[in-house]
């Protein structure tokens, strides 16, 4: 064993990479460990000229290496120039198996039985883990790949895909599109496609039974020779041609590597990052994490904390952040003059569900958040306004307008707007300053990681959240204090898609206040489930047992994957008892809800076909998923022509790309859910945005902001398939000149062909996420809306479609 | 003080101006709104008609006759910008339902404006072909509002959610299925299933298009041929035979989808070269008039 370097950096991403950099640099004595035989393995597996995006724009590189937006082979030749000039000790093929002893003196094991000792390590794995491998022999043959990353690269080829899980089926079903002439066969191990999505199967056996793809199952590779794959099959071995292999064997995630040498995380759940202190170093002294794994996925981040991770090695503890002068500007605004980490401090302290929160995460959270003076009066946000931020009084207090006139107090330390933070619904009181007053937004996205990463956050922000939405609820003089027995009981429960919480007939007297998510009253009339109400996320249910003592005269089920609050009955009544007016309250809605039943039990009685088909029509919406909808396009097909003036309206509002598919999508009774935005309350396409540049906009439309860096999780994500990745087509001669002298594409989005051939030379645009933004910064409103000739198209929100209007006109 | 948040928009939206909560065709747009402007306008045409008393009688010379020659000959302007309209994406606040809905009641009440301003002189000149070809551009114009009102329905039921593509896709599956599955048919019987294959789906041209019935029946006659042959591999000629029944169902829907598609757009090709006719032929008899003067 050799002497020990000052510190091993493993894994040679932008983040290792640009730490060995600042190593060398400094002139420590360093080692990159890195297991394949090129550097940054992720960005070298992206497919061939990918365009690299360098976002965030606002935070300065700060890296002996050098990095900025530019296509996949631009960059990782720049890095490998960087490396050589900066003379950064890389070994390759040395892939870390295991890592023992302690600060100052740590062995690295490698795959090839290498020792390496290291007084300090700073991990810079990443998250991708290590793709299982091929275990028969030739399995280190150039033709096994282990992604696809564009199924067009792959043309008349013979091509084995190995493994039965979703990337397996999805890369065979790309590999195999007719225009590539690929003849692609798929092996699964068992019987069946177990693990696999449904709609993946279905895809899968319809592609079988077009010829398009052979499907061996009870089968595995046992040779694998070029050119040539001998398969293990029930009948016995046979061998078939194949000039690529792509093995989808699921991978090892980092995190059991990581754990197995001490080092603890923030929870149990997929999402959680390793501990860390503000110079990033984890719960074991001397091992350090930084890049993706750390939680970072952003290139710049990594390279940034790359180099202040070493110096921090080194000893210098008055660097700064690079990020310090982008908080700076964000606490620029106040009428204070502090330094930005006497400010992180004074928020720290003052703010309640900031005080478990460590330094550096405060950094991170300030990031995403803005901070206010606010004078005395001045309104923060609006009732009824969109808005799914949260706010944390820093100083002063806010007051609620409860009614008009009528304001209550929140107090320092508190937060208020939690109920969009949670049910993603609009703003359900104005707020005023209450005196001169110093406020913190947190954007959802900073708000729900700050929940997921420090539990004491989410206890307040829950508690705080049922009390408000319990006070808003039952109005009538109630206070937090009326609530604590109610509030101490409650329980929170996860309920799936299309599941009951209360059946028709139950005895029972607890009370249930969705949190998030909706929910869907049926009563069963004449031997047939009746629908009664659809229930938005705020609404409460199951009062009218606890008011009669009867049995539950309907059935609730959630509409979408939802969370309820129960709440016990004892504890509702003693809460009613106590304010008689909230009973008076709760009656009289009780009596308004028990009415609008009785109208429809006696409307199905007359005008039995006019309930049966509204009740149907709000089983479908429900069933394309409308439950979770804000603001979806329906179409009437009595009125649609197929003019498709609404695709080409959309095409021609923005840039010249269409964000809905009319034709595509369920209809039931001619009501059609087109392949379009539904801006749904808590967005798919959000959850995993690398840049976080999916917003939701004033108007409650979620949208894209630029720096779209085209990874395609948006895409992924949305189960409704209404994003698309695609690249902006060249601007089109005006309207008048195609009109008058036929020059142009047309109206709409152009053709392929059209764009193709009109792309100024050399210009490769990079495909990124397009999805509606609901025409956000357009006067006249939703495009596909207002081009529609018939008036076949509307966009609405659930609950206003199924409005107890639509079926009093219906029934007549 | 100033605040550092960009004040979001204080209340309800722009959006709201285009919000309905329910379907409402452009027939019926704002309760008949421009059913009872265009009634109304008729009415009153009719109506002065009746009371003013233009001497020696009514004429499209006369004042009266010159106002609403003048109100028709705009209205036509108005109504042709339609197709304008429809394709000018601009970022104002517009409908084009409420527009269609214009187009349709006051392109109708030309009848009666353009009509009543000939003073019921009509005659072989260049004069009366202005008016004829309007009738005609009406009548097309009839002819789309009545598809536009019936057809939609039947378009949505043949094509049960599928769309265009994935219609001439399913076509396409049969055919590399029955291109699979003839295989161990003999000659004689693989034949006519080839003849299916080579089969070109949509020739015959326009008549075709429009009545739906096509000149070329090699799948039915395939699926006729191989249901009457016995002998032979008979539980291949079963899969071939239940493969192209199926081919031939969704043969007729495409061609059904083809022919309703067609129905609603072929007026077109009839209303707006009429419409242009009808341009050239109202300047003919506009400059002409010029010359009674």
């Amino acid at each position: 064993m050799s002497d020990p370097v000052r510190v091993a950096i493993i894994g040679s991403g932008p983040a290792g990479l640009s730490a060995a950099a600042r190593a060398a640099q400094l002139g420590l004595s360093h080692v990159l460990l890195e297991k394949t035989d090129h550097l940054s393995d992720t960005i070298f597996k992206y497919q061939k000229g990918k365009h690299v995006m360098a976002t965030p724009n606002r935070l300065d590189l700060r890296s002996d290496c050098r990095f900025d937006e530019g296509a996949r082979e631009a960059i990782l030749a720049i890095w490998d120039e960087d490396a050589a000039a900066n003379k950064v000790n890389v070994v390759y093929h040395a892939e870390v198996v295991e890592v023992t002893g302690e600060k100052g003196a740590f062995q690295i094991k490698t795959a090839k039985g290498d020792v390496i000792a290291a007084e300090a390590i700073v991990l810079a794995i990443g998250t991708q883990g290590n793709p299982n491998r091929l275990r028969c022999p030739g399995n280190d043959l150039p033709h096994i790949i282990y992604q696809v990353d564009d199924p067009e690269d792959f043309k008349d080829r013979h091509i084995t895909v190995v493994g039965s899980g979703d990337a397996g089926i999805e890369n065979a079903l790309g590999v195999a599109e007719d225009a590539l002439e690929n003849r692609v066969t798929i092996l699964n191990r068992s019987k069946d496609f177990a693990r696999a999505k449904a709609k993946n199967v279905s895809d899968l056996m319809e592609a079988e039974e077009n010829g398009a793809i052979s499907i061996r199952t009870e089968t595995q590779p046992k040779l694998v020779e070029a050119g040539w794959l001998t398969l293990e099959t029930p009948t016995g071995d046979e061998k078939i041609q194949c000039d690529l292999i792509v093995a989808r064997l699921g991978s090892v995630a980092p995190r059991a590597f990581v754990e197995s040498m001490g080092i603890e995380f923030t929870g149990p759940d997929r999402e959680a990052f390793p501990k860390l202190s503000p110079t990033f170093e984890t719960s074991v002294p001397g091992i350090y994490v930084i890049g993706a794994l750390a939680g970072y996925p952003l290139i710049k981040h990594c390279m940034n904390q790359g180099y202040d991770v070493v110096e921090f090695i080194n000893g210098n503890t008055a660097l700064t952040p690079a990020d310090e002068k982008d908080l700076a500007a964000i606490f620029a605004g106040l009428p204070e003059r502090k330094s930005v980490s006497e400010w992180l401090d004074f928020l720290r302290t003052r703010v309640r569900i900031f005080a478990d929160v460590s330094p550096l995460q405060m950094r991170e959270f300030m990031l995403d958040s803005k901070v206010a003076f606010f004078p005395e009066g001045e309104v923060v946000f609006e009732k009824d306004e969109p808005g799914s931020s949260l706010f944390a009084i820093a100083e002063g207090h806010a007051l609620v307008e409860v009614s008009p006139g009528v304001t209550v107090p929140i107090e320092q330390g508190s937060i208020f707007g939690e109920v969009g933070l949670i049910s993603g619904r609009k703003r359900g009181a104005t707020i005023r300053a209450g005196e001169d007053s110093i406020f913190v937004e947190v954007s959802r996205t900073a708000a729900l990681k700050l929940m997921a990463a420090v539990p004491g956050a989410k206890r307040v922000i829950e508690r705080i959240s049922l009390e408000r939405q319990l006070l808003q609820i039952f109005k009538g003089g109630l206070t937090a204090e009326d609530l604590a027995p109610v509030v101490d009981g409650a329980e929170v429960i996860r309920v799936p898609a299309g599941k009951a919480v209360l059946e028709e007939g139950d005895e029972g007297d607890d009370v249930f206040v969705i949190r998030s998510g909706s929910m869907v009253v049926e009563k069963n009339i004449g031997g047939k489930p009746i629908f009664l109400r659809y229930l938005p996320a705020g609404s409460y249910f199951g009062e009218m047992a606890v008011l009669s003592g009867a049995p539950r005269n309907a059935t609730v089920k959630a509409a979408v994957g939802s969370e309820v609050i129960k709440l016990t009955g004892a504890g509702f009544k003693a809460m009613l008892a106590a304010r008689p007016q909230v009973r008076e309250a709760t009656e009289t809605a009780v009596a308004e809800r028990a009415a609008m039943n009785s109208f429809i039990e006696s409307r199905k009685a007359t005008y039995s076909s006019a309930v049966d088909l509204y009740s149907d029509t709000a089983s479908f919406i429900m069933k394309e998923g409308l439950g979770e909808a804000t603001d979806a396009l329906l179409i009437d097909e009595n009125l649609c022509v197929g003019c498709d003036n609404c695709e080409k309206a959309c095409a021609d509002s923005h840039e010249g790309l269409s964000r809905l598919d009319r034709e595509a999508g369920k209809t039931f009774a001619h009501l059609h859910v087109p392949t379009s935005c539904r801006h749904c309350e808590h967005p798919h396409c959000m959850a995993d945005c690398p840049p976080n540049v999916i917003h939701r906009g004033p108007d409650g439309e979620v949208f894209m902001e630029e720096g779209c860096i085209g990874c395609g999780n948006c895409m992924r994500n949305c189960p409704y398939g209404v994003i698309r990745m695609e690249a902006a087509p060249p601007p089109k001669p005006g309207l008048l000149s195609w009109l008058l002298l036929g020059r142009g594409p047309g109206p709409g989005e152009p053709s392929p062909k059209w764009t193709k051939a009109n792309m100024p030379e050399g210009k490769k645009p990079k495909k990124i996420a397009v999805k509606c933004d609901m025409c956000k910064g357009l006067a006249g409103g939703p495009a596909c809306v207002r081009a529609c000739p018939t008036g076949a198209a509307i966009r609405v929100s659930p609950e206003e479609f199924l409005s107890i209007a639509r079926l009093e006109e219906d029934a007549g | 003080m100033a605040t550092l948040f960009r004040r979001r928009r204080a209340t309800a939206t722009q959006t709201e101006r285009v919000r309905e909560r329910r379907h409402e065709g452009f027939l019926r747009h704002a309760n008949f709104r421009w059913a009872k402007v265009s009634g109304g306008l008729c009415l009153l045409v009719i109506l002065s008609y009746a009371l003013i008393d233009v001497s020696p009688r009514p004429n499209g010379g006369s004042w009266y006759g010159y106002t609403l020659g003048t109100i028709g000959a705009l209205l036509i302007l108005w109504l042709t910008a339609l197709g304008y309209r429809k394709r000018r994406m601009t970022s104002d606040f517009w409908s084009l339902k409420a527009w269609t809905s214009a187009h349709v009641y006051l392109g109708l009440s030309l009848i009666v404006i353009a009509t009543w301003h000939t003073g019921f002189q009509l005659g072989w000149n260049v004069h009366t072909l202005a008016w004829a070809l309007m009738m005609l551009v009406i009548l097309s114009g009839l002819y789309g509002v009545a598809v536009y009102a019936l057809l939609p329905q039947a378009l949505s039921n043949n094509r049960d959610q599928m769309t265009q593509m994935q219609m001439l896709e399913a076509i396409r599956a049969f055919d590399r299925q029955l291109h699979a599955a003839a295989q161990p048919l003999p000659p004689g019987e693989a034949a006519p299933v080839l003849a299916s294959l080579e089969q070109d789906p949509f020739a015959g041209g326009i008549r075709a298009r429009l009545t739906g019935r096509y000149p070329n029946r090699a799948t039915a006659a395939a699926r006729a041929a191989l249901t009457e042959a016995v002998g032979g591999d008979a539980e291949a000629r079963a899969k071939v035979v239940a493969l192209l029944t199926q081919k031939e169902a969704a043969l007729a829907r495409l061609r059904e989808h083809l022919r309703l598609r067609a129905l609603l757009e072929i007026w077109l090709y009839v209303h707006v070269p009429l419409t242009f006719a009808l341009i050239a032929a109202l300047s003919a008899h506009i400059i002409s008039v010029f010359f009674y003067w």
